[in-house]
């Protein structure tokens, strides 16, 4: 389960990100709404909802929204989540957002995140709107119903609650050390 | 047919993945007895040659051959579909594919 829950503050961090340049959440503290999300290069769930996050950064960029993604794996277990690695995944997939990596998997631990992909949106006032997965259909992006990310983004953008503020994240099990 | 379904818990897909399989069976007219192997360990992983969760095996066979230097561990498994995406689930086309590939393999009765 999370650390948080919605309308908690976001917690502090700074990583290197696959740019060779140091990210904090507080560089991006003008955003409308930071979408924070867990993932990693391997698994097939972060591998399947890749596009729509890039399409996702692409659509909401001009209205203030900043998608920043996370790695956490450990690369002993599973090379393909290696910094290098990470640095050609973001190449060859037009990564249009930071991907940072948390080696240490202090940030995962603190945000207490569980699944790659896993997504943590945050307000301008850096409190968490949104919680969970990205859409309802990993397999199909024509067949989704619910857009849990995308409804929540419009939402923060309106000043309005989310209509969904929590659902269960869908994916891969960070591979801790 | 000897059918058998591998799995890993933490890979959320399974059970989708599992009834994917008995409804291509079903619409195949094929009544196998699919033996369903819960993967638990990294030693498990390396004996079976566990290369990711589902991993649907028809007479021994994976029906989407992983390469030769995939390594075996506890994680879940990348398909590519048809028109090129990546899913964890093999698609009902893989698997029917698949199927029409081991009947024909299989020696016939006359």
């Amino acid at each position: 389960m999370a650390n948080l829950k919605p309308g908690d503050e976001a917690i502090a961090f700074e990583l290197p990100g696959v740019d060779d340049q140091h990210h904090a959440l507080a560089d991006y503290a003008d955003k409308e709404a930071v979408a924070l999300i867990f993932t990693c290069n391997h698994c097939p769930y972060a591998q399947a909802w890749e596009d729509r996050i890039v399409q996702t950064q692409a659509d909401y960029a001009d209205r203030g929204v900043q998608v920043i993604a996370i790695n956490a794996n450990d690369p002993e277990k599973y090379p393909d989540d290696s910094f290098p690695r990470m640095k050609e995944r973001a190449q060859e997939k037009g990564f249009n957002f930071p991907y940072l990596f948390d080696e240490s998997q202090e940030v995962a631990r603190v945000y207490r995140a569980e699944r790659t992909p896993e997504v943590f949106l945050f307000g301008k006032d850096g409190t968490l709107l949104y919680h969970g997965t990205v859409d309802d259909n990993y397999e199909d992006p024509g067949a989704v119903q619910n857009h849990y990310l995308r409804d929540a983004l419009d939402a923060a953008l309106a000043d309005e609650e989310s209509p969904v503020a929590q659902t269960r994240p869908i994916g891969c099990t960070i591979k801790w050390r | 047919m000897r059918v058998s379904f591998l799995f890993y818990e933490d890979c959320p897909s399974h059970d989708l993945a599992l009834e994917r399989l008995r409804e291509v069976l079903d619409e195949k007219g094929i009544d196998a007895n699919v033996e369903v192997v819960k993967v638990e360990s990294e030693e498990q992983a390396q004996e079976l040659r566990f290369v990711g969760s589902p991993t649907i095996l028809l007479n021994g066979q994976d029906i989407a051959p992983p390469p030769p230097d995939s390594h075996y561990a506890l994680t879940c498994r990348a398909y590519r579909r048809e028109d090129g995406r990546i899913s964890p689930l093999p698609s009902p086309d893989t698997i029917r594919r698949a199927i029409d590939a081991a009947e024909k393999a299989e020696p016939s009765d006359g």
